[in-house]
């Protein structure tokens, strides 16, 4: 078994997820890595999109930002913010990555503020960006983030970014298109899903070297328990090479 | 039509379609040259208290020079579109050039971090804020292009965004599906990068579009840099290429590399050891402010700004970058 950090390995299991032919729409950092992997892994046909315009492009190395030329670099299209979020409304698109300051057991995300007052916040975030556009049309949410109680929070401060809301049919009451919503969240520790009735954060999965209770021990609300959990595969020698090699060679992300 | 919820955001301009129209009936059509300095635009078409959207993606074919301008002119109290700015917002913070912000994107730059300076200036409570996405500003643009007074979106709903928003919820009357109402938003004034224009202000742009074309629309007045001015008979030759008329153009200003240190698609890449330095300098006041007085107060323009780092050698060093002759992070 080839030796790996955490941040390596969650690019590697969040990678897997996507299959080819599916389509998706990330951001810069992790996701966009798990989406490049993926795509030179086993998904060659894997869409990837970027929320300022860029369509399926040919990556030639990791975007600093979602609009500058890495995302349109032998892409399909040049387009805009209204045809990728209108491809995502229009049921299109199968996948997102998001993250944020809070996660609750609901998937609701928070990156706009800590602090009671929203006029003189305590700490300010940077807002919804696309994210609350992604969660509310994309078919599947994934979230891939380091695990801790304080990030993992009974409630988030500020719900910037819907995940199932309050549970149950609460979703698809709000509004928001449905059938879509927060699919697999992906830590450090583990690898967590929806139950289907309550729609609260279940662990499915356990990487090696971690356990159940510390997956709980880390997490500031109670999580429901699959019947079955299995032990999460680590990274296979092959993804870490395309990882290392080909897709962050100088470690901007891998390394952190 | 039923409202079945709001949020308590305020709406910073006004969504009314007809008083829009009533505007733009005044606006020139004539095709006349408007080409003219940033300053001078800047003096004649940013006032104290304007609505102002910048287009572009943050640090991606974004129209620093004026911004700079704005802030050397000192303009204050202006509402701002935070629509995915990134960098821009850096520059309008350091001035405190707004107080009030719809927000969509704002304080950072992306994989870069956070802004120091722009976080206080958040944290400051200085500035009244509502809350959007990136997707509900873009149909906000969409619909004042359009000439109507709201956008229906199925985004938002459910969540504090909303809550912080100015938008409604209202029910479809063909199938019941509900719907956030998005407003209209006209801006007083924009400013739009683009690679190519007359001197009439037909543009080309070449890469993401963003929400620029709808931005130029939607806005009561509009300044343009370009890369390069082109000739008329250039763009007659091919009109396929125009995405911005001239009737929604106020002025145009040629300002080469008008994006650094931004990134302009099939130009030049972004200056990452500038902006890293920025980033850096923001953590001391102090700092900050000696850097602010070389890089912006003391400058006449935009080329000085860019002789004061790194000149044609660094110009040439982020075309190379550009086209993938060396790595962008090299």
């Amino acid at each position: 078994m080839a030796d790996y950090n955490t941040m390596e390995l969650m690019i590697c299991t969040a990678s897997r997820e996507l299959e080819d032919g599916a389509s998706i729409v990330v951001g810069t950092g992790a996701p966009n890595a798990a989406a490049m992997l993926a795509q030179k892994a086993h998904s060659p046909n894997l869409v990837i999109l970027f929320e300022a315009g860029g369509a399926a492009p040919l990556i030639p190395e990791m975007p600093i930002s979602v609009g500058d030329s890495r995302t349109t670099w032998k892409a399909l299209m040049a387009s805009g913010m209204c045809e990728i979020m209108e491809t995502c409304c229009r049921g299109m698109i199968d996948y997102t990555f998001l993250g944020g300051a809070q996660i609750d057991m609901y998937g609701n995300l928070n990156s706009t503020r800590i602090g009671p007052d929203h006029q003189k916040p305590k700490v300010r975030f940077p807002g919804s960006g696309g994210a609350n556009d992604l969660a509310s049309f994309c078919w599947r949410m994934l979230v891939m983030t380091p695990q801790d109680s304080k990030r993992f929070a009974e409630k988030c401060q500020f719900i910037t970014t819907p995940g199932w809301l309050t549970g149950g049919d609460s979703r698809a009451k709000s509004g928001l298109p449905r059938g879509a919503g927060p699919y697999k969240i992906i830590t450090n520790m583990a690898v967590m899903d929806f139950e289907p009735e309550s729609k609260r954060m279940r662990i499915i999965g356990v990487n090696p070297g971690y356990s159940e209770k510390d997956v709980q021990d880390n997490c500031g609300f109670e999580l429901l328990k699959e019947k079955k959990i299995v032990e999460n595969k680590p990274p296979t020698a092959k993804e870490l090479s395309i990882l290392r090699e080909q897709i962050d060679p100088y470690r901007y992300v891998i390394g952190r | 039509m039923n409202v079945i919820d709001q949020g308590i955001g305020k709406i910073f301009t006004d969504p009314d379609a007809d008083k829009a129209r009533a505007f733009f009936r005044t606006k020139s059509r004539k095709l006349e040259s408007k080409v003219m300095s940033v300053k001078e635009a800047v003096e004649k078409f940013v006032h104290d208290g304007d609505y102002l959207t910048l287009g572009g993606f943050g640090a991606n074919r974004v129209p620093i020079a004026v911004a700079h301008e704005i802030v050397r002119q000192g303009r204050k109290n202006m509402g701002f579109a935070g629509h995915t700015s990134t960098h821009d917002f850096q520059i309008l913070c350091a001035g405190e050039v707004f107080n009030k912000l719809d927000v969509a994107y704002i304080v950072g730059l992306e994989a870069r971090g956070l802004s120091p300076n722009a976080r206080r200036y958040m944290e400051s409570g200085k500035v009244e804020v509502s809350e959007w996405t990136n997707y509900s500003l873009s149909v906000r643009f969409k619909a004042a292009a359009a000439g109507v007074s709201f956008y229906p979106s199925r985004n938002i709903m459910g969540t504090d965004t909303f809550k912080y928003s100015g938008a409604k919820i209202i029910e479809c009357p063909f199938t019941g599906t509900k719907y956030a109402a998005m407003p209209a938003l006209y801006p007083d004034v924009s400013a739009i990068h683009v690679h190519e224009s007359d001197i009439y202000g037909n543009c080309r742009a070449r890469g993401i579009t963003v929400s620029d074309f709808d931005v130029a629309r939607a806005s009561k007045h509009l300044i343009i840099t370009c890369e390069r001015l082109i000739s008329n008979d250039e763009i007659r030759r091919d009109p396929s290429y125009t995405v911005i008329p001239y009737w929604c153009v106020d002025a145009v200003c040629q300002v080469p590399y008008g994006s650094y240190p931004g990134n302009m698609y099939a130009e030049y890449f972004s200056d990452e050891e500038h902006i890293r330095e920025w980033m850096k300098v923001e953590e001391d006041p102090v700092e900050f402010k000696k850097f602010l007085e070389k890089n912006i107060y003391s400058c006449k323009d935009h080329f000085e700004y860019i002789e004061k780092n790194g000149g044609i050698h660094k110009m040439l060093k982020l075309r190379d970058k550009e086209f993938m002759f060396v790595k962008a992070r090299d």
